[in-house]
């Protein structure tokens, strides 16, 4: 549990010794911006998920346009825009100007923000690399547009705002419009730009998205009118607190007593439990949470993880649900086969998750390779560290020889599908910072596995009809070419019309194929008379 | 006639009735191999088993060869219905069509077709030559005898240097004389050449049959009627190998293949008269042996396990065949000299009756 949290713990710590540009550049790794590639490709995840995210909580169905223009080696010029609710004149500079720090890290929400450092992270790598101002241009549908060349003051963590204009020309449009040159490179592969901008549409079905790179202009349609439900905040479980954070929560909290902090800054405890806490911490109840000494607060986290607790709420999450992940599939792969389904919500470590899985299958997918696997979180796509993710070791591990697909020991399935995995939470665990591989925890692994289990069944179901359909269809076809035969050669020997012969056979035939007449497809041997 | 028809109509019957009652239809072929093949040791013949093997019209494994074993029988009993004989080719060519709407013929091959000829005969227990269908037509015979065939009257003493053509059916043939000792059947036509220009037939008093290879059905029943009607011992010279002794036995007890008609072609009291691998040494033939093939062996080692060549004799031979690796042709005997044949080797072996069983 090492998320952005404690990179902006880290970042909140250092930032009075060392600039923020200071600090990006040590930690540019664990943010995404290792490399030009990957650079790019967080640019465009950061503004799109920015954007779902605005366009959601205003319950507006979401229409994005994406640019990438190539204006240099390594460089280029990248532009957002939404149909979101806008921003204020005044929020714009507040809102991309200063590197976020953990304003609310133990409220809990599932929210695709988790994945890095925001938009303002963007807007920093740009002027990093090549020292030119963000073009922000906004407005929330009261006639006037805010346009803004904005910069961020590396020093104080501000804001520099190079131009602003508003202007009032009774234009009523609300979004955002965001526009950087940045360093960076486009590699066509499993991790591109288009990529990401293909599985963002399968799994934000409900999203038009308009994108232009250098593969050319891609339009993916909207598959569905049905916004997910906003998920509710929640409260964090002390079963999925950690020590650090639970010493930072203490110094910020405005509860006066342990009891009361306790009871009113994590979900499902009250005041009874607060007490049961403190006692086993061998802590007085009433002291106040600002002056606990550092060993205090270890027995006081010791004691949370060890009173029995009711699980956390799971209405704090929101599953695509059964018919987005299906519409989400069909938009962008023709194949003759899907399912879903969404699995009940479960807790590992206090935080409550839901599973969610969805196969395409057959139809026009590749019949003889490795299958095609989409992993979203929070309905982002992870693309890179497919290997090492819970996911993909869950889809490895699941038998799927006995569905009907090949696959070599251990091994990836190989034929005509795509898996889709989504993890919905408030929190998810990553295995590193890079943030792209859901760590192994035996309820995440078991979940997804039942999950596949289950699509697999479905799977399995439909495999095997269609290889009966086809089984009687060549029957049917074997006995068509012999029938007219046979019935002409025994109204010969027997002195009969043939006709009404193949007629009765004919009639013989539906039923042979339904296995009511059978003589069996083995030699049958036995004594004579 | 009328019996042949009616059983070949009795074979549509059954499937028109399995049809009207919307049973699958399906066909009882009594199997004809070795597993079905029983060595009759009283009436010493081979004769088969009643093993049966069910064709269904509606199995995808089955339909074909049961579309084809129909077609075959009603084309039987348009040859019965026109009075007329047809070859296996024929058969073959007047049934192979297309069937509609594919690229699937009835029959691809003349093997598909022939097969099924033999299971009709074996499930109806009708001759082929009934079914008004012609064998291959080999062998030749000479001899003092006459017979009658279609009207002429032929004397087998007086046809010249090539001998009388066996036909594929000698059912109808009637045979008005026969002056002779025993009955000499020659593997080979070169050794029937020899023994014919030597006038041997005439010196020995015999009917010198040739099989050119393995013994069609014709030359099969002519010898069965000849040595069951005058009471003839049959004596049988082959090459000095697995195959040549093969050819033997078929004529002796009958084949794997058409042990259902044993009864009417085999011939039980038939001798073997040479070559063995002992005349080898015994005619100082050393020099005139080639080396067996892996084929021969092979089948030398099958025919070890057969119960008709269960013989000490006959496993003497065989296993001699196998350690020493050799064999040796009729031609053989002609090394030492070209008339060593008639003139020492045959009269030497019926005069001391040199024979295995």
């Amino acid at each position: 549990m090492t998320g952005n949290e404690t990179a902006a713990d880290e970042m909140a710590k250092n930032m009075k010794e060392v600039s923020v540009s200071e600090f990006f550049e040590r930690n540019r790794h664990l943010l995404g911006y290792d490399n030009p590639t990957r650079a790019l490709l967080t640019v465009i995840k950061e503004l799109v998920d920015n954007s779902l995210d605005a366009c959601e909580e205003a319950r507006i169905l979401p229409r994005i346009w994406v640019e990438i223009k190539s204006t240099g080696p390594d460089r280029f010029r990248v532009m957002v825009k939404d149909n979101g609710p806008g921003m204020t004149d005044k929020q714009i500079p507040f809102a991309f100007g200063k590197l976020l720090y953990g304003s609310k890290f133990f409220r809990l929400r599932q929210s695709r923000g988790q994945q890095g450092i925001g938009a303002s992270g963007a807007i920093l790598y740009s002027q990093l690399t090549t020292g030119k101002p963000t073009n922000i241009i906004g407005s929330i549908g009261n006639g006037k547009t805010s346009l803004y060349e904005l910069m961020i003051d590396v020093k104080k963590n501000e804001p520099e705002v190079i131009s602003r204009q508003l202007i009032e020309d009774g234009k009523v449009w609300h979004g955002l419009k965001i526009e950087m040159e940045i360093e960076g490179r486009y590699v066509d592969s499993k991790q591109s730009v288009t990529e990401y901008i293909k599985q963002v549409a399968i799994g934000n079905p409900y999203a038009e998205i308009i994108f232009e790179g250098p593969p050319g202009k891609m339009e993916f349609k909207s598959g569905s009118n049905d916004l997910p439900v906003l998920p509710k905040e929640i409260m964090l479980h002390p079963h999925g607190v950690e020590l650090g954070i639970l010493r930072r929560m203490m110094k910020a909290t405005k509860a006066r007593t342990v009891a009361s902090f306790l009871s009113n800054d994590f979900s499902r405890i009250g005041a009874g439990t607060a007490k049961e806490i403190c006692q086993l911490a061998g802590i007085d109840a009433k002291t106040s949470p600002a002056r606990l000494e550092v060993e205090d607060a270890e027995k006081l986290f010791r004691a949370m993880q060890n009173v029995k607790l009711v699980r956390p709420p799971t209405d704090c999450l929101s599953p695509l649900g059964k018919d987005l992940l299906m519409n989400g599939l069909k938009k962008e792969f023709d194949a003759e086969f899907y399912a879903a389904i969404t699995r009940q919500p479960e807790v590992y470590r206090g935080n409550p998750f839901q599973i969610e899985v969805a196969v395409a299958y057959g139809g026009q997918l590749p019949v003889d390779q490795t299958i095609k696997i989409i992993r979203l979180s929070n309905r982002v796509p992870l693309l890179y560290m497919e290997g090492d993710c819970a996911m993909t070791k869950a889809i490895a591990s699941t038998d799927w020889r006995r569905y009907g697909l090949q696959q070599s020991p251990r091994g990836l399935p190989a034929g005509p599908m795509v898996i889709l995995v989504h993890m919905a939470s408030v929190w998810v665990p990553y295995i590193s910072e890079s943030k792209q591989a859901i760590a192994s925890y035996p309820v995440i692994v078991k979940e997804i596995k039942l999950a596949l289990q289950e699509i697999g069944r479905q799977l399995q179901h439909h495999v095997s009809g269609k290889r009966k359909a086809e089984m009687q269809q060549r029957r049917k076809e074997i006995f068509d070419r012999y029938l007219p035969e046979v019935a002409g050669a025994v109204g010969r020997l027997t002195g009969n019309k043939p006709e009404p012969i193949l007629e009765k056979l004919k009639s013989m035939i539906r039923k042979s194929t339904e296995g009511v007449v059978d003589g069996g497809d083995k030699e049958e041997t036995g004594k004579s008379g | 006639m009328e019996e042949i028809k009616k059983k070949l109509e009795s074979l549509g019957k059954d499937v028109l009735n399995d049809i009207e009652t919307r049973k699958n239809p399906d066909i009882d072929i009594p199997i004809r191999s070795l597993s079905n093949v029983v060595y009759d040791e009283k009436a010493n013949m081979l004769t088969l088993g009643d093993k049966v093997s069910k064709r269904y019209l509606f199995n995808v494994a089955h339909a074909k060869p049961f579309m084809q074993t129909l077609l075959v029988a009603s084309f039987c009993k348009d040859l019965q219905e026109e009075g007329i004989h047809t070859s296996l080719r024929d058969l073959f060519y007047a049934l192979k069509r297309t069937l509609p709407n594919s690229d699937e013929n009835t029959f691809d091959e003349q093997s598909e077709s022939d097969p099924i000829v033999v299971d009709i005969e074996v499930m109806l227990n009708l001759l082929r030559e009934q079914l008004r269908l012609n064998a291959d037509v080999r062998g030749r015979v000479v001899g003092n005898v006459v017979i009658k065939d279609r009207g002429d009257t032929i004397n087998w003493s007086k046809l010249g240097s090539g001998g009388w053509a066996i036909p594929s059916n000698v059912e109808e043939i009637q045979i008005k004389s026969a002056d002779a000792e025993y009955i000499l059947v020659v593997e080979k036509n070169a050794a029937f050449e020899r023994l014919h220009e030597d006038r041997f037939w005439q010196n020995q008093k015999c009917i010198l049959v040739t099989t050119q290879g393995q013994a069609a059905r014709g030359p099969r029943r002519l010898i069965q009627r000849l040595s069951t009607d005058y009471k003839l011992p049959v004596y049988v010279f082959t090459d000095a190998d697995s195959y040549g002794w093969y050819i033997y036995s078929v004529i002796k007890y009958g084949s794997i293949s058409l042990a259902h008609i044993s009864e009417r072609l085999g011939c039980p009291t038939a001798k073997f008269l040479g070559l063995t691998i002992s005349d080898i040494d015994k005619f100082d033939l050393k020099n005139f042996t080639i080396k067996a093939k892996e084929v021969d062996i092979k089948r030398a080692r099958e025919m070890l396990k057969y119960d008709w060549f269960q013989h000490k004799a006959w496993q003497k031979e065989l296993q001699l065949m196998i350690d020493r690796r050799i064999k040796a042709e009729l031609e053989a005997l002609s090394g030492k000299g070209l008339k060593f044949i008639t003139e020492h080797y045959l009269p030497e072996k019926i005069k001391k009756k040199e024979f295995l069983p």
